[in-house]
């Protein structure tokens, strides 16, 4: 007997599939041990497995619901990599905090998939499926903290706002579909060279709230708002996490949907994207100046980090995407770095997050200040960090494809952000202590910071292999 | 003769290497920090000096040149060489970086370890930022050389540190990004190209010319400084420990006079002849405007900053009379400043590890208490007057014939400026060293032998260039003669150009 449906060849997607079956697996494996930390083994074992099988599955499967080409595969690799430096920052913290449950490295591993399904997607249904599967689980790490007020407004915050983001991206869809007829990225854009409507304001309404939708997930300003609290509530090593894998997967939808799908009309988006990237630069960087808390100053710098990012969108070729592309690994080098710092800075009994706590921490902990020194020059774009490889690939894109104003304006901005990052530096290394201040450094933390600090040197000094792969990303 | 090994490459990384060194050393060996540093300065400077007498003084060709693939995807490569403009100023940093570090071996006395590392970093990246011929690497070495001058200046600087520190960083960091972004119209402009050699063959259309010259502009004058971007000077050397005043004022504000010599001359030449009156007027305006400030200051360091922006308009002043005097001019005298002015911050640090007073009404009758230091401030005290026979005299006296000879106006007030000059040296001298004694400096020690070796280097250079200046001046004919081939290239016919040499030729005989 001929089978009536065909089983369709899941290669493409056995990176997703291991990826659910080993969170599964946490899940079950948390019921029957009480060392937590074995749960933490096995997630990074998972994102290492889950690595090794990225290498084999290009390919599309559901009729091209869910592709898996050189595009996904480089985000993934951003996704695992954030997993793994962020599981081993977790180990120590969440002991500290009370909050030493297994199920906190289960749902990191959910959100993952999540964020992985968001960069295969081909299809918007897919995408959205991707995208709740991520969010629900950081929803739920966010607040992660129960008996902390913060923790639990930043969850719910989170949730509200992000409950909100969802329904533009689902009314967006669902315009799209009205329109088109099609949920599938490659034939809304094969429709819409094919068919001239662009100037139907339900395309364009449509393509506004898909962008608002986006534009929330990567904390772009005027939809930045959550960013500040929730990361500022979120356990940190959690916060390092949302502030680099989900907004690279945010990243990742935008270049699929916007780049391809609507690639026709390209015109009409720059339009609104422009302004959003100069306001979110605008805002991060300034805001920034501002605060005192250093979780609230490293979420408003995240902000203004996408609208570097974004720059590599509006240009919106090859050689932009790979930009950005290029910009958010090494982001995710220096965030979760930085963020490392302010993780280890945190004892029973002393939060760690203030400016002033880090007053003099030079001549107490001289190393951890170092590379918090190194963090800092690099999110301000100072050679010979990374930071500084990562906004040049952005500016040259940006006056290659003719942005010049665009360009200088985020230089601008980026002489600006000196100010705050040097701040750090400042308490640091040019303050007296007031009191020593006990590292709660481990093992794995240690690991996390050293594989941070020497990425962002290396790929300072040598970035040619990392623009290449970043490049052939991108290529068709 | 070139060397079978790579110099410059070695002159880069050597500092690098010892400060790696100096990170491993216990924190509480500091005599073995201080000692590993000066070893390493010390090589540095032996390695150098190939660069002095085995540099083929009859070419312009860049010399000693290293070129590997480094980014490849970029175009970028690692390229290295020196002409007569940069290889004096190479020997100038690694002759100053031993000084640096000969003055702080006993007035710092925290985080000694960070100290001796951030001068040697600073080091490497100041050799880098001359030997550089990509643009990429070079804007590397010189936004890379912020960060260890922010923390010398912020951390063991004096009270008003931060302040000063953030304002130095923040002023050049906004004229560089402009500098990168101009750096990057180039390279698309140029058919993808940060080589600079290859930059420099090209000719741009003059609009282009026009914005690239004030992109560059604003890197260059932040850190010259010129008029009126100058104000972070007086903070940042007044704030600076002795150390890192020596090297601001002899190395780092001679890369924005570098940068205009280097990149915005033969780059945009069009555009820099046409701005030529703006740039000579915020020079003028740079040499009276700092000299008469001179006049009003309180504070030793801050007098001899004031100075400097002065002096530096003597030396923007000869580059943008973009006439052989004046280009020559301004490079020796950037190598002048540099030695005059090192020298006068390193005397203050000498007298300030003493009282710990930078207040001139501290001090009065220094010469009697301290005979030796008299002297030696005495000579330096001079030069940057310029006296004839010093070494001030000959820079000063080619710049003041090219402006005259470019533009008659700038060469008078240019004139003027020396005798505000010496109205407030002498004045200054006056008042630290004669008259009555004041209680605070009684029975003060005087130099000790540390202090006159880290001292006496300098006042052979400033009287060998008083001297005989030819030793230095040759290194840069052939090299300024072919800058300036290239500035007048579209304007002025060949025999122009060849009757100018000789007039220039002549002028030059009458100096020597």
């Amino acid at each position: 007997m001929r089978e009536i449906i065909n089983m369709p060849d899941l290669g493409p997607m056995m990176p997703e599939i291991a990826m659910l079956c080993l969170a599964l697996f946490a899940l079950i494996i948390d019921l029957v041990t009480k060392k937590k930390e074995i749960v933490a083994i096995i997630g990074i074992l998972s994102a290492g497995f889950v690595g090794y099988l990225l290498a084999g599955s290009s390919g599309e499967v559901f009729s091209g619901m869910f592709i898996s080409d050189n595009y996904s595969l480089f985000f993934k690799v951003i996704f695992l990599i954030s997993l793994c430096l962020s599981i081993l920052l977790s180990i120590r913290y969440i002991k500290i905090e009370k909050v030493n449950f297994g199920e906190y490295y289960s749902l990191m591993l959910f959100s993952t998939l999540g964020m992985m399904i968001m960069a295969s997607a081909g299809d918007l249904i897919v995408l959205y499926l991707g995208l709740e599967l991520m969010a629900l689980s950081t929803y739920i790490l966010a607040g992660f903290i129960r008996h902390e007020r913060r923790s639990n407004e930043a969850a719910l915050k989170y949730f509200l706002l992000g409950a909100f983001a969802s329904a533009f991206l689902l009314y967006g869809i669902s315009l799209t579909y009205g329109l088109t007829g099609t949920t599938n990225l490659k034939a809304i854009a094969l429709y819409l060279t094919g068919n001239s409507i662009t100037a139907n304001p339900a395309l364009l309404l449509s393509m506004l709230l898909l962008i608002v939708a986006m534009s929330f997930k990567i904390a772009a300003a005027p939809f930045h708002m959550w960013a500040p609290d929730v990361y500022e509530g979120a356990p940190t090593p959690i916060t390092a996490f949302m502030s680099v894998g989900p907004k690279a997967a945010g990243f990742a939808i935008l270049g699929r949907v916007f780049i391809s799908a609507f690639g026709s009309i390209s015109a009409e988006w720059t339009a609104v994207i422009i302004p959003i990237a100069i306001l979110t630069m605008a805002i991060g960087n300034i805001l920034a100046i501002a605060q005192t808390n250093i979780k609230r100053m490293l979420a408003y710098s995240s902000i203004a980090h996408a609208g570097y990012a974004l720059i590599g969108v509006i240009v919106g070729n090859a050689d932009g995407l790979s930009s950005t592309m290029n910009y958010l690994f090494i982001y995710a080098f220096m965030n979760i770095g930085a963020f490392a710092i302010v993780t280890i800075l945190k004892s029973e009994g002393f939060a760690g997050e203030e400016l002033s706590d880090y007053e003099g921490l030079a001549k107490t902990h001289p190393l951890a200040s170092a590379l918090m020194l190194i963090f800092m020059f690099s999110l301000t774009g100072i050679p010979p960090t990374a930071g500084f490889i990562g906004k040049f690939y952005l500016f040259m894109s940006a006056v290659r494809a003719g942005y010049t104003l665009i360009a200088i304006v985020a230089v601008l901005f980026s002489a600006i952000s000196a100010y705050f990052y040097l701040r750090v530096v400042m308490y640091m290394y040019m303050k007296e202590p007031r009191t020593t201040i006990p590292l709660s450094s481990s093992m794995t933390s240690g690991i996390a910071i050293a594989i941070t600090a020497i990425a962002v040197l290396i790929l300072g000094i040598f970035p040619s292999g990392l623009i290449d792969l970043a490049r052939m990303a991108v290529m068709r | 003769m070139e060397p079978g090994y790579p110099l410059l490459s070695t002159l880069i990384f050597l500092p690098v290497a010892g400060s790696i060194l100096i990170l491993l050393i216990k924190r509480n060996q500091e005599g073995l920090i201080k000692w590993v540093s000066l070893l390493t300065a010390l090589v540095e400077f032996i390695l150098s000096l190939p660069l002095f007498t085995g540099f083929d003084k009859t070419t312009h060709i860049m010399q000693f040149v290293e070129r590997y693939e480094w980014i490849p995807s970029w175009g970028i490569t690692y390229h290295l060489g020196l002409d007569g403009i940069s290889v004096l100023f190479v020997l100038l940093s690694t002759l100053v970086t031993i000084l640096c570090i000969t003055i702080s071996w006993k007035s710092i006395t925290s985080k000694v370890k960070e100290f001796y590392i951030a001068i040697l970093l600073m080091e490497g990246a100041m050799i880098g930022v001359f030997s550089s011929l990509d643009f990429f690497l070079f804007y590397l070495f010189w936004e890379a050389m912020l960060i260890p001058m922010y923390l010398l200046i912020g951390v063991w600087g004096g009270p008003n540190r931060i302040y000063a520190a953030i304002k130095f960083f923040l002023y050049t960091l906004v004229g560089s990004v402009l500098m990168l972004v101009g750096i990057i119209v180039l390279y698309f402009e140029a058919g993808k190209t940060f080589d600079i050699l290859e930059l420099m063959n090209r000719t741009y259309p003059y609009q282009l010319q026009f914005w690239l010259f004030w992109a560059f502009f604003a890197a260059f004058a932040v850190k010259v400084p010129m008029f009126p971007v100058h104000t972070w000077l007086p903070d940042a050397h007044t704030e600076a420990p002795t150390a890192g005043s020596v090297l601001l004022a002899a190395i780092l504000i001679k890369m924005g006079a570098y940068g205009f010599l280097r990149f915005s001359l033969p780059l945009f030449p069009d555009a820099t002849r046409a701005m030529t009156t703006p740039m000579l007027v915020l020079s003028v305006i740079a040499i009276i405007y700092g000299a008469i400030v001179c006049l009003a200051q309180t504070d030793l360091k801050r007098l001899i900053a004031y100075s400097s922006v002065s002096h530096m308009g003597f030396v923007t002043l000869g580059i943008f009379a973009l006439n052989s005097q004046g280009l020559e001019g301004g490079i020796l005298q950037m190598i002048n400043h540099g030695i005059v002015t090192g020298a006068l911050f390193l005397c203050v640090g000498i007298i300030y590890d003493r009282t710990h007073s930078r207040q001139i009404k501290d001090y009065g009758g220094l010469a009697s208490v301290l005979p030796v230091y008299a002297a030696f401030f005495m000579v330096f005290t001079l030069a940057s007057i310029g006296l004839p026979g010093l070494n001030g005299f000959v820079g000063e006296f080619l710049i003041i014939l090219g402006g005259f000879k470019a533009v008659r106006w700038s060469g008078v007030i240019a004139a003027t400026g020396i005798i505000i000059g010496a109205a407030y040296m002498l004045w200054l001298y006056q008042r630290v060293f004669f008259m009555e004694v004041n209680e605070k400096v009684q029975g003060l020690k005087d130099m000790d032998l540390r202090e006159i070796v880290t001292l006496l280097p300098l006042i052979i250079l400033v009287l060998w260039i008083g001297i005989y200046p030819d030793t230095f001046l040759s290194f840069m004919h052939p090299s300024v003669e072919h800058l300036i081939q290239r500035l007048n290239g579209q304007a002025i016919a060949t025999r122009d150009v060849s009757n100018l040499f000789e007039n220039a030729k002549e002028l030059m005989e009458v100096i020597r």
